[in-house]
């Protein structure tokens, strides 16, 4: 059986799903989420790439690269802000982390 | 100088008094506040005495100064005036002369006192109230100057404001009397409504034309006349304190001694007897508001004087007393007797201010001490003030002899009495036998009060010297408790004058005599008392009285009852000096025959003694209903209207729903981040949904 198009995006949606809910499932861990993200983005990247080659079209690998790169940025800023939280917070526990409750 | 010019500054002589020692009294010193006061208030006395002079056995003719518009409205016309005729005259020469007496005294009394220049320019104030009231040739300004001696009188009341008991008084008397105050400018409306006047020259002449007027009401005919004399006498009520209203009278005596004088006993409660007089045209065509007048002041000669019998305060049986012979004038003006009633307002200024001065004399002697039981034996000490008291106490109870003489109270007492039972047998007054018994056994208790103060003040053993220097220490505490005695030995009141210290509290009591600036003004009045009823019997209520009162009186023809009064039996004339005689055999033989047996019956206690030395439990039934009525409405406005009606429909009501809503909004604001992420996702879930359906189709 060819691995065709619908078999990547349905990875892809895997991926997405479990992303997603490693975020909203998640209340312990700061970094947990930051790893769902990066299932989350690496998911968009499964699906530029797919459809790159599905179209024959290199735009898509171009912007899956551009995603890589703004993910490492991304990694960076947000394990540094987790520095500084847990500094500050002495703990990185989500559910302690609401201090814009209404 | 004519008689315009003079009345004019006899009567404003005492407010430039009080214009200059209330606004500058600081600047010029306590001295100077005081002679200034006391000068122009004995000026005002001596135009007082000419104008009466010339009056009694002069040819001088009632005459009205006008000074200068009041109100002007429509045909509401009230002017500033001064209305000089045989009633005004004799409230003149009363007001002055206490007034001025008073204030002499006053210099001895408040010696110690701190704030001189306020009390006196309060006493120069309300002499001229009182000077503006009797001179009134309108309602409006009789209204006015009814006001000014009710401020004067509560100012003077709460003098010594520091003092809980004096300022609760002083409101006392202030919120009691506006209750007759309301029921006199009710009475002033009427009049006006009926007549279209309130200037009595033009009102008097026409009360004749609508005697019989009135409406018809729940199958009732009401008159007009009545109803108008009624509420009238509402006020008298309140500034005589008559029954019902005469609540605040005792406790104003928490009022320097001076004041008690001037103020509860001469003058300003006299008031009210001074215009039912004045007002005996209306009253002789309201026969129903005469007999109210009758009843109630009957009731009242009665009640003030039980509750005289039981007091220990000096100065409370004094007031009881003074309540009880306004009881008398009223039940002479109600039976129509209007010139006995006056001529007993006038006697009784003299004897009562000098009993108030006198026992002002005795509570300074003794610093301050106001109970009669922590006194007695002081004759020795105070041998001035005993003579003038006793000389006063036989005044008072109206001691004489039939067809010889005797004290000024013989006279006025007994022409009241005689007119009482005149007027029942006349046929003139239904309650006319009522007041004449009430009239005569009230004479023996007030013989018997009276003559008990004495003994109790003068005679006997002297109890201050076995407790001397002990009950010093305490007396601040639990007599004044009890008797609501002077506070000037009394560390409430701020007080640190050093004169203070030779007084009390250091060693053991020793009485001493007053300075003679207080005794003085003692032995004038004195001679008051003995004289005044000799000398003015025929003029008031004898044989030159049609000559005296010159039309100031109104006397319906049917009205002989003055009249008739001189050709009583002669049981009448004989009996309130028989009762008068065993109120005070009765009085000695309890309080100097028996001694101790009062103190042991007062111990035993009984029903009786609780009744009366509780003042029929007045304060009580006024507490319970109107206060805690009073109070009982104010919580239900306060509690239902206003913070459940109005607090909780509006304001609170608006921010409750707000902060209801908010509640619910704040629910999304978790401030955690995926729970915004969630929404987000939620968010734009639904979006794409709606996009591409609706884009597909």
């Amino acid at each position: 059986m060819a691995v065709s198009l619908a078999h990547y995006l349905a990875v892809a949606a895997i991926l997405f799903t479990i992303g997603v809910f490693g975020i909203f499932v998640n209340r312990k861990n700061v970094i947990i989420i930051l790893m769902s993200i990066e299932l989350i983005l690496l998911a968009v990247n499964i699906n530029f790439v797919a459809f790159s080659a599905y179209l024959n079209d290199i735009q898509g690998q171009i912007m899956a690269m551009f995603v890589l790169t703004v993910a490492a940025a991304e990694a960076a800023v947000g394990l540094a802000i987790l520095v500084t939280f847990f500094r500050n917070r002495g703990d990185i526990a989500v559910d302690d982390a609401s201090v814009m409750k209404g | 100088m004519d008689y315009q010019t003079l009345v004019i500054l006899g009567v404003f002589a005492p407010l430039i008094g009080a214009a200059i020692a209330g606004f500058f009294g600081r600047r010029i010193g306590n001295t100077a506040s005081q002679a200034v006061t006391t000068g122009l208030l004995f000026v005002s006395c001596i135009v007082a005495w000419i104008v009466f002079g010339n009056w009694t056995w002069g040819e001088l003719e009632p005459f009205t100064v006008t000074l200068a518009p009041f109100i002007n409205v429509g045909d509401f016309q009230s002017d500033w005036a001064i209305r000089i005729d045989a009633l005004s005259a004799t409230m003149l020469v009363v007001v002055t002369t206490v007034s001025s007496l008073v204030h002499l005294y006053s210099w001895g009394y408040m010696a110690e006192d701190p704030d001189k220049p306020r009390f006196f320019a309060y006493l120069s104030l309300f002499t001229f109230a009182m000077l503006a009231l009797v001179t009134a040739a309108d309602f409006m300004q009789l209204f006015f100057g009814w006001e000014g001696v009710g401020l004067a009188s509560y100012l003077l009341i709460g003098f010594w404001f520091k003092k809980p008991t004096a300022s609760a008084a002083a409101i006392k008397a202030f919120v009691v009397n506006r209750v007759g105050d309301f029921g006199f400018a009710l009475g002033i409306i009427t009049v006006f409504w009926m007549f279209g006047t309130i200037q009595f020259a033009e009102l008097f002449p026409m009360i004749a034309s609508k005697a019989g007027t009135g409406w018809d009401f729940i199958g009732y005919r009401w008159s007009a006349l009545d109803l108008a004399g009624f509420l009238l006498f509402i006020g008298a009520m309140g500034k005589s304190a008559q029954f019902f209203l005469h609540t605040w009278l005792p406790d104003a005596m928490e009022g320097p001694t001076p004041v008690s004088a001037l103020i509860h006993a001469a003058t300003m409660v006299t008031a009210g007897v001074y215009m039912v007089c004045l007002l005996s045209p209306i009253y002789e065509y309201a026969p129903v508001a005469a007999g109210i007048i009758a009843v109630i002041g009957a009731i009242t000669a009665m009640f003030a004087a039980t509750v005289g019998l039981m007091q220990n305060d000096i100065k409370r049986v004094i007031a009881y007393s003074t309540c009880s012979q306004l009881g008398y004038m009223f039940f002479a003006a109600g039976v129509g007797a209007y010139q006995a009633a006056m001529f007993h307002l006038f006697t009784h200024a003299f004897f009562k201010a000098l009993l108030f001065l006198g026992a002002g004399s005795v509570i300074h002697g003794m610093h301050h001490e106001q109970d009669m039981r922590k006194m007695g034996g002081l004759w020795k000490l105070l041998p001035v003030t005993y003579a003038v008291m006793t000389i006063g106490t036989i005044a008072i109870t109206g001691l004489g002899i039939p067809g010889v003489g005797g004290f000024a109270g013989f006279y006025s007492k007994d022409s009241i009495i005689e007119s009482a039972y005149a007027a029942a047998m006349t046929g003139h007054s239904p309650f006319g036998l009522f007041a004449f018994f009430i009239g005569i056994v009230a004479a023996g208790l007030t013989a018997y009060y009276s003559w008990r103060l004495v003994f109790m003040t003068f005679h006997n053993k002297p109890v201050w010297k076995d407790e001397g220097a002990h009950h010093q220490d305490d007396h601040a505490t639990d007599a004044q408790l009890e008797t609501h005695s002077e506070p000037l030995a009394d560390d409430a009141h701020a007080h640190d004058d050093h004169a203070h210290d030779e007084h009390a509290h250091h060693g053991p009591l020793k009485p001493h005599e007053s300075p003679w600036v207080m005794l003085v003004p003692l032995i004038v009045l004195s001679i008051g008392a003995v004289a005044a009823g000799l000398v003015f019997a025929p003029s008031f209520i004898g044989d030159h009285e049609h000559h005296f009162w010159r039309g100031a009186i109104f006397v319906a023809e049917a009205n002989h009852v003055l009249h008739e009064s001189h050709y009583v039996p002669t049981w009448v004339k004989w009996s309130p000096l028989i009762l008068t005689l065993i109120g005070t055999a009765f009085a000695f033989w309890i309080y100097v025959l028996k001694e101790g047996m009062a103190k042991r019956m007062a111990d035993r206690g009984g029903v009786i003694h609780g009744f009366l030395y509780n003042k029929w439990y007045f304060d009580e039934l006024y507490a319970f209903v109107f206060v805690r009525g009073a109070k009982g409405l104010g919580d239900l406005f306060w509690k239902v209207g206003d913070v459940k009606v109005i607090d909780g429909g509006g304001p609170n009501g608006v921010a409750w729903l707000s902060r209801r809503f908010a509640g619910g909004l704040a629910r999304f604001q978790s401030g955690q981040v995926y729970f915004y992420a969630f929404v987000m996702l939620i968010g734009l879930v639904g979006f794409l949904a709606y996009a591409i359906t609706s884009w597909g189709a």
